[in-house]
């Protein structure tokens, strides 16, 4: 990683929320930049942070908007939403206008660095990819597109295994039904095939299906593949 | 009735202070009466300077209506006071002016003066009458200042034309007079009066003059001046009676005088309950007017019978008490006495009979029975010629004449039966002989008389002597009556004829009579037995609008009270909108309680009658009804038939609403107990756990340094623990409040069940990890249409329930099959079960199965919302105790949905 610490810009009003996160954050070797207001979160986007965690509760600005508004003046930088509302729509929603993920309040410290630890993984990924994913006992090689469990090549249609290469492209981060169904097929809005698929999937590299450990389901919302490692 | 006068304690007496506080309860305007004893005494002039006197103490008022006759005095006394402008009315080609009622309760003044009290409007103004307007002024709470003159109040209405010949038609109810806050009496001497009148100073209209002028001598006016004195003074007597009742003055009440009048079909009815009235108001007693219904009340035509109601409505009207009395088998005058005696009576009045000897030698005489047996009670025997001529006011609903129509048919059945007759008589006479071939006639006649009644018999009995007459007695073929067996022959067969037919019209009247209320009853019986199984209030309406048209043949509208007015709720056949008249004359029958619009008194041009419906509570309602037919709309039969039915739907339109004003009640208590019971639940769940954060902050701050680190580990354990406890808590009164408000609208897909089952145990995972879970999923189940979140929380919340009441270390199984056509997941534990009586009630909202202190942390709320979302998606749940071990187990069931569009064969 970069020597020079990783800048984070949080935007939050509750000023214990953002002491929280500065202490947490700073614990963990982050540089903290602070807004309450949606104004003030535009202003220090010119300083370029290196990520964004973004209350969707602001009280001068509509959350979404702000959201869209980040998105269009920085394409690249990821954001993770802070949400108070549980409701999954609006979690799609967010994750529709561009947010890497999602943190539903009141949040554990763990937690919110794992999201924000493969929201940035991502993006470093975009630059070199690792030419194996491995998390638990599956490895995934892209480049070979070798899929093993427990050290045993594991045969995979190419609809499976082109829905787990999204997913491992991804890993850690939550992937929306939308996103995925889009990624596999150009037609189909209907998340029931995708179901299916996941289904089948697990059969194949879960060692209980029925109780996952990789391939995690996001109620409501979508995917998310076990971080690696 | 109780007798008011009668109070041993020095108590005010409860009707005394009822009037007083129903004077009190609404503003209503005071009415102040200036009587004369006759035109010209200066009525007119005497209002106009107490209206002046009272306009310089600063009092708001105008004039309604005031006629000057063009008398300067008058005129002058006008100056200063605001006038109301009159209506103009297009009648008959005229334009007439009337007192413009609207348009004075628009400017609601304190004081109104309105002229001529008895005076009789413009047909299609509201009222026929202005006194109905003065009413209607006053229930605005607008006092009103009028004038009468003595001879137009009703009870003395007869009296006065007795004595000066002339008849007055324009009259005033003695109640009106009699509710009048003031009543000052103008007087003039008759010598005083005869001055003016030479000067000119009187109006007197040119076509009466000489009317007026016999009308005007001094025994006259003597008369009448004394008339005035005398009813002011029993207004006064009586006001004082009120006074000392009111605050309870001992007084030498008169001892408790009762008058009963006695009424029959005879037109002079209405004479005499206007004397029952003078005599009761003179003895300051209450009065009644008795109808005694026999045998012969069966027999009366709708004319007759119309009397006697309207009678009977007059002396409701005059302030008396109506009442009818089924006869029984004695004499009339024995019921009379027998209701006198039970009802402390002590004057009866009575007709005297216009009967001749002979008819009382044969049918006795009430007047005399009554007399010989009065024992101490009065009786007052009016003659005939006292009380002649009397009219009876129109009734306020005018009823339509039934059709008579001539039926030729009986006459001809009663020649053929003759025909008959004598076929058969020339048969006997070949065979038999001349002997009992008058008997064979005979039959013919009776006959007849039995089955068609008397004219028809009479007929059969001319025809038979004639016939008899004619074919068998000698000379043959010819008819004499010169032989005295021909004659005697005639005279039988007419007297047979006219006793049988009597006898038998009597019994077929009274069983036509009696099939009629047969068969009213029944239909009555029917429409309550059809109210008393309706729950909603429209089911009773349309019953009730239904059964009216059907039985009436009449079209009916229901019209009940809504924000303040009252809509049309039913109607048959189906109504939605009534013309602006109707709706006029609708609300004017719902806020003055009476009669509105066609053939009664107000608004009589609306298309429809309507009539209040009430009951023992008060109004409840208004019927419309109307019909095609011209003309009065009802035959008084059926007026008294829908006058039962629309007590009847009274009746249950008040029953639906007190049932539903319990249910309100009981859904207000049970509110009430939910809320009582959030609120405990609140401040236990949610204090709890933030005590215990509090708790283990405040001490992981203060002690710092003495805590070893697996006590500070400990602490910052219970800090999350017990907060995401709290945050468990939010997340399910977040969700009850949804269910609730009825937010909860399932986003259903096909879902594969184990899917979700795994996302609820991660979810879990943290809960259970005292726990060991199971899972026994059936393969190859196909997917279901569910909400994957609200599933995974009915699966959470079931999974929390089993933690929180299974031991630590216990199995938590979940198990899932196919059975029919549904789905089957269940939750099973090892805990102790549920006690046999909360299997349904665990579903309710903040129960809990462990009552009293020892409760156990959670919201009652996880399996009520558990329900609430598996019911939403069209799914069961229920509750039981395990039938192998102890232990809960909760099952539910989801449909399989019947397209699955191949999507297995796909996986």
């Amino acid at each position: 990683m970069n020597a020079a610490p990783l800048r984070v810009l949080v935007v939050d009003d509750e000023p214990p929320i953002r002491k929280l996160l500065r202490m947490g954050l700073s614990a963990h070797g982050y540089q903290i930049l602070e807004a309450s207001t949606g104004k003030a979160a535009l202003d220090m986007l010119g300083q370029a942070p290196d990520l964004v965690i973004l209350d969707l509760g602001l009280p001068d600005t509509q959350g979404h908007e702000l959201l869209r508004t980040i998105r269009t003046r920085s394409e690249s930088v990821p954001i993770v939403v802070l949400s108070s509302r549980g409701d999954e729509a609006g979690k799609v929603q967010a994750l529709d206008f561009g947010a890497d993920d999602y943190v539903t309040k009141p949040f554990g410290m763990d937690e919110l660095l794992a999201r924000m630890r493969a929201a940035l993984r991502h993006q470093l990924q975009t630059h070199g990819e690792r030419p194996v994913f491995r998390v638990g006992d599956l490895s995934v090689d892209l480049v070979r597109r070798l899929v093993k469990v427990s050290d045993k090549e594991v045969k995979l249609s190419p609809k499976e295994y082109d829905l787990l290469r999204v997913l491992v492209q991804h890993a850690g981060k939550v992937l929306t039904h939308k996103f995925l169904l889009g990624e596999l097929w150009d037609d189909l809005t209907d998340a029931q095939y995708l179901r299916v698929y996941v289904r089948q999937l697990r059969q194949k590299i879960e060692a209980d299906p029925e109780r996952p450990q990789y391939l995690l389901t996001e109620t409501g919302i979508g995917y998310r593949l076990r971080a690696p490692d | 009735m109780a007798d008011q006068r009668r109070d041993s304690e020095h108590r005010p007496s409860p009707e005394a202070l009822l009037e007083a506080a129903r004077r009190e309860e609404r503003r209503v305007g005071k009415l102040r009466i200036f009587v004369g004893a006759a035109p010209g005494v200066g009525k007119t002039y005497e209002m106009l300077q107490q209206a002046q006197a009272r306009k310089k103490d600063g009092y708001d008022i105008v004039i309604g209506v005031v006629e000057t006759h063009g008398r300067r005095e008058t005129e002058a006394l006008l100056a200063g006071l605001e006038v109301v402008p009159r209506r103009r009315l297009h009648y008959k080609g005229q334009w007439l002016e009337e007192m413009d009622l609207d348009a004075i309760i628009a400017r609601r003044p304190q004081i109104v003066l309105v002229d001529e009290l008895a005076h009789s409007n413009v047909e299609g103004s509201r009222h026929p009458k202005r006194y109905l307007d003065v009413e209607e002024l006053m229930s605005h709470g607008i006092d009103v200042y009028t004038t009468v003159n003595i001879q137009h109040i009703e009870s003395l209405n007869d009296v006065v034309a007795q004595i000066t010949h002339v008849r007055v038609r324009e009259t005033v109810p003695d109640a009106v007079f009699d509710r009048a806050d003031a009543v000052e009496i103008v007087d003039l001497t008759p010598d005083d009066l005869i001055q003016r009148l030479r000067e000119g100073k009187v109006y007197v209209p040119r076509q009466a003059e000489r009317a007026l002028e016999h009308f005007f001598s001094p025994a006259n006016l003597t008369a009448l001046r004394e008339l005035a004195l005398r009813r002011t003074a029993e207004r006064v007597d009586e006001q004082l009676l009120n006074e000392m009742q009111a605050h309870a003055i001992p007084g030498p009440w008169p001892a408790g005088e009762r008058v009963l009048v006695c009424i029959s079909e005879d037109p002079r009815g209405a004479g005499l309950v206007r004397y029952a009235k003078r005599l009761a108001d003179r003895l300051h007693g209450p009065w009644v007017a008795l109808y005694v219904e026999g045998r012969r009340s069966l027999q009366l035509n709708d004319v007759e019978r119309d009397r006697v109601a309207d009678t009977l409505r007059l002396a409701e009207a005059l302030g008396g008490e109506a009442m009818t009395l089924p006869a029984s088998d004695h004499h009339i005058a024995e019921d009379i006495i027998g209701y006198s005696q039970s009802n402390n009576v002590t004057h009866i009045v009575i007709g005297k009979s216009e009967r001749t000897r002979w008819f009382e030698i044969l049918h006795g005489s009430v007047v005399h029975d009554l007399v010989r047996r009065s024992g101490n009670i009065s009786v007052h025997v009016i003659s005939g010629d006292t009380i002649a001529g009397q009219p009876i006011p129109k009734k306020s609903v005018r009823a339509a004449e039934r059709d008579r129509v001539f039926d030729p048919l009986p006459y001809i059945a009663a020649l053929l039966s003759v025909a008959a007759a004598l076929g058969f008589g020339e048969v006997i006479w070949r065979w038999v002989g001349r002997v009992n071939i008058d008997l064979v006639f005979l039959t013919a006649v009776v006959a007849t008389a039995v089955r068609f009644g008397l004219w028809p018999s009479l007929l059969a009995s001319i025809a038979s002597a004639i016939c008899y007459n004619t074919f068998f007695v000698a000379p043959y073929f010819r008819f004499t009556l010169a032989d005295p067996t021909n004659f005697s022959a005639f005279g039988f067969f007419t007297l047979v004829a006219v006793l049988v037919s009597n006898v038998a019209a009597r019994s077929r009247t009274q069983a036509v009579a009696a099939m009629e209320r047969a068969r009213t009853t029944e239909a009555l019986y029917a429409f309550s037995r059809k109210l008393a199984g309706t729950a909603t209030l429209d089911d009773v309406l349309w019953a009730t609008a239904y059964q009216t048209a059907l039985m009436l043949k009449v079209r009916v509208v229901l019209l009940l009270p809504e924000h303040g007015t009252i809509a049309v709720k039913a109607g048959y056949p189906p109504e939605d909108i009534l013309d602006s008249a109707d709706l006029a004359a609708a609300k004017w029958a719902w806020e003055n309680d009476r009669a509105a619009g066609r053939g009664s008194d107000t608004l009589p041009g609306a298309k429809r009658l309507f009539l209040p419906m009430h009951t023992g509570r008060g109004a409840v309602g208004v019927m419309g009804i109307d019909s095609d037919k011209a003309g009065p709309l009802l035959t008084p039969d059926q007026r008294r038939l829908l006058d039962a039915l629309r007590d009847q739907g009274a009746l249950a339109i008040e029953r639906v609403g007190l049932v539903e004003e319990m249910d309100r009640i009981e859904r207000a208590a049970e509110t009430e107990r939910l809320r009582s019971a959030l609120l405990t639940s609140i401040s236990h769940d949610l204090k709890t756990p933030l005590a215990a954060v509090l708790g283990a902050a405040g001490t992981l701050r203060d002690l710092e340094t003495k805590l070893s680190s697996g006590e500070k580990a400990d602490l910052l354990a219970t800090i999350i623990d017990e907060s995401e406890r709290l945050n468990r808590f939010i997340a399910n009164l977040l969700d009850m409040t949804k269910l609730e408000s009825g937010a909860v609208s399932p986003n259903v897909a096909l879902h594969d069940l184990g899917e979700i089952v795994g996302s609820a145990l991660r979810r879990a995972s943290r809960i259970l990890s005292q726990h060991k879970v199971e899972l026994e999923l059936a393969p190859d189940l196909p997917m279901l249409e569910l909400d994957a979140v609200l599933f995974e929380q009915v699966l959470f919340n079931l999974l929390d329930n089993a933690a929180k009441y299974a031991p630590a270390g216990t199995t938590i199984c979940i198990e899932s099959w196919r059975s029919g056509d549904s789905i089957c997941l269940r939750v099973l534990d090892e805990g102790s079960g549920i006690p046999a009586g909360d299997l349904e009630n665990i579903f309710d909202k903040f129960y809990r199965a462990q009552k009293g202190d020892q409760v156990r942390a959670g919201t009652g709320l996880g399996l009520a919302i558990s329900r609430g979302f598996v019911e939403a998606m069209r799914g069961t749940i229920v509750a039981a105790n395990r039938p192998d071990r102890s232990g809960a187990m909760f099952t539910i069931c989801l449909p399989i949905p019947r397209q699955r569009q191949g999507l297995d064969a796909a996986a």
